[in-house]
């Protein structure tokens, strides 16, 4: 994989939020939350790179500033070689159609008033704006069976379908543009185990059939580790740990990651009561 | 005798679309300082069943069959009687420990509230007197600097803190039964595993029964000795943990354990449920 030109490179990325004093008065100097703190990484074409840690440690924050959603303080996004932090407004709608984003909560990241088909088409809408209504909808369709959604649902409304549908929705709607990257925000968290398994199996086809590169991001470090090739552990900001997704998990380098899959239960009785035991023997001797 | 012993439980809605079934048959029993796990996905009537033992249940809910908890029916208790059995008795923890506290009173107040009206031996405490109890209690799950602390407001403690809130104030009147319905759900893996240790340990000190309801296998391999799986309001199965997970015999169990991805070992593809046993269970 690293033999490739990296499809995206981020270059210490830094993001601070003001956060006001309590009682402050207004002359008074905000404290400086330092969310992200010059984050570094590439991301090869067709390459998955998974972003663990645990919640407040960035990885939202992180992913949200690489594509501007939210101002950053520094640092640098090459796009196919091109500075994303450069760029006019213009110019980053262009961007956004090839980057593409799935969320983690799927019923409240539809827009409730829109049909299914609606909320698919509105990327096409807006980005293609000169396609016309037919191609549309001829699209939208094509999406719906690919995604494993009945293209007879067009018309329904996000709250008649089910979690695990919806969330087959947002990824619809994130393909339509036919993107190169998704970056997926914990797009599995909320839902069922057996619902999780498809939407993991869906995304894992899609990238293989479409070459795309996934920035996934999750709390759950199983499916991290199945899905990525390689991970990122983020620590209050900074990277833990980076690397083949292999040798992070099974060969883990820094305390952290090893305190992370320490606390990750296996559904196996004997193995992890067996592992419940040694971690008690480990604190009770230290 | 059972501590708690369900049998026959069915809880119907009365809905706009008609009657809904949320539960369906359900026999369990647990025994004094046993641990039962019951696993589904969600809209598998697992906490529906545990608000039933609480009497939790809303007004439009039907509920027939028996509960008994150390023989005495449940079902059809006055509030008077519910109140006695919720407090001393059977406790619960809840979900979401962000919504679960109120967020207009400081921990303080609505911990000593619980001793206060329902003390152990059925006196009114003094506020004194509870809030030194409470203390004892939040040192108890581990919350540094518990006497300081205990003054603060809900929104001041992080998310493993206020879990650790809730299990406190549900172990106050040293209840016999304990239902935590998620508990670690909304919690990062290493505040989880922090938790589900002093779930145990507690369990020990207090000689406590535990019905811990989830959906992680992971949390439920590790701790409960039995396990009932229930998808769509109906058992599945139940029996002991290690049997259960290492030779499950109904098809939905299996399909359940091979979804997870596993971080001791490298799987190709998830297996995604085969949900053709449906049309068994609607014959049958």
């Amino acid at each position: 994989m690293s033999t490739k030109e990296p499809i995206l490179s981020v270059r210490d990325m830094r993001v601070e939020f003001k956060i006001k004093k309590q009682n402050a008065l207004p002359w008074h100097q905000p404290d400086i939350l330092r969310a992200v703190k010059g984050v570094s990484f590439d991301l090869a074409e067709g390459e998955t790179l998974g972003i663990v840690g645990e919640s407040g440690c960035g990885k939202s924050t992180l992913a949200r500033a690489i594509i501007r959603m939210i101002p950053s303080q520094g640092g640098e996004v090459f796009w196919q070689g091109r500075d994303l932090m450069k760029m006019n407004e213009k110019e980053l709608l262009g961007i956004r159609k090839e980057i593409q984003m799935i969320f983690q909560d799927p019923l409240a990241s539809l827009n409730p008033r829109l049909t299914a088909g609606q909320i698919i088409a509105e990327p096409l809408k807006t980005h293609f704006p000169q396609t016309s209504k037919d191609e549309v909808k001829k699209r939208v369709r094509e999406l719906m069976e690919k995604v494993g959604l009945s293209a007879r649902m067009i018309n329904r409304y996000p709250h008649e379908f089910s979690g695990g549908q919806c969330q087959r929705i947002g990824i619809a709607r994130a393909l339509i543009t036919n993107p190169k990257m998704i970056i997926c925000d914990e797009p599995v968290s909320a839902l069922d185990v057996s619902v999780q398994a498809q939407v993991v199996n869906l995304l894992m086809d899609l990238q293989q059939e479409l070459g795309l590169s996934l920035l996934f991001i999750a709390h759950d470090l199983s499916v991290v580790k199945h899905i990525s090739n390689r991970i990122m552990v983020l620590e209050f900001g900074d990277i833990a740990e980076i690397g083949e997704a292999h040798d992070v998990i099974h060969n883990p380098q820094s305390p952290y990651t090893k305190e992370l899959i320490n606390a990750v239960p296996i559904p196996d009785p004997i193995a992890e009561r067996k592992r419940i035991a040694e971690r008690r023997a480990a604190e009770a001797n230290a | 005798m059972a501590l708690l012993d369900i049998q026959n439980l069915r809880i119907t809605y009365d809905t706009p679309d008609g009657l809904v079934e949320a539960v369906r048959n359900v026999n369990l029993t647990i025994d004094k300082g046993e641990t039962l796990a019951i696993v589904g996905e969600s809209g598998s009537g697992k906490s529906q069943t545990a608000f039933a033992t609480m009497g939790l249940l809303p007004h439009n809910a039907q509920v027939s069959g028996s509960i008994k908890y150390q023989g005495q029916e449940v079902i059809g208790l006055s509030h008077e009687e519910m109140n006695k059995l919720r407090s001393n008795e059977i406790a619960m923890i809840f979900q979401d420990p962000m919504t679960s506290l109120n967020p207009y009173l400081r921990i303080s107040d609505q911990m000593a509230e619980t001793l206060i009206y329902n003390s152990p031996d059925g006196k009114r405490m003094k506020k004194k007197d509870a809030i030194a109890e409470c203390v004892r209690m939040l040192e108890a799950v581990k919350i540094p600097n518990a006497k300081n602390r205990i003054h603060l407001y809900p929104h001041e403690f992080s998310g493993g803190m206020r879990q650790r809130v809730m299990i406190a104030m549900s172990l106050l009147c040293r209840p016999k039964l304990l239902i935590a319905d998620e508990p670690t759900t909304a919690l990062d893996v290493t505040v989880q595993a922090r938790i589900m240790d002093l779930l145990v340990e507690l369990q020990e000190e207090f000689h406590m029964a535990i019905v811990l309801i989830t959906h992680n296998l992971g949390i439920v391999a590790g701790s409960c000795e039995r396990t009932m799986v229930m998808y769509k309001g109906e058992v599945m199965e139940q029996g002991s943990t290690v049997d259960i997970f290492g030779k499950p015999s109904h098809p939905y169990t299996k399909g359940l354990l091979s979804a997870v991805p596993r971080l001791d070992q490298d799987e190709d593809r998830l297996m995604t449920l085969d949900r053709s046993f449906e049309s068994q269970m609607a014959e049958g």
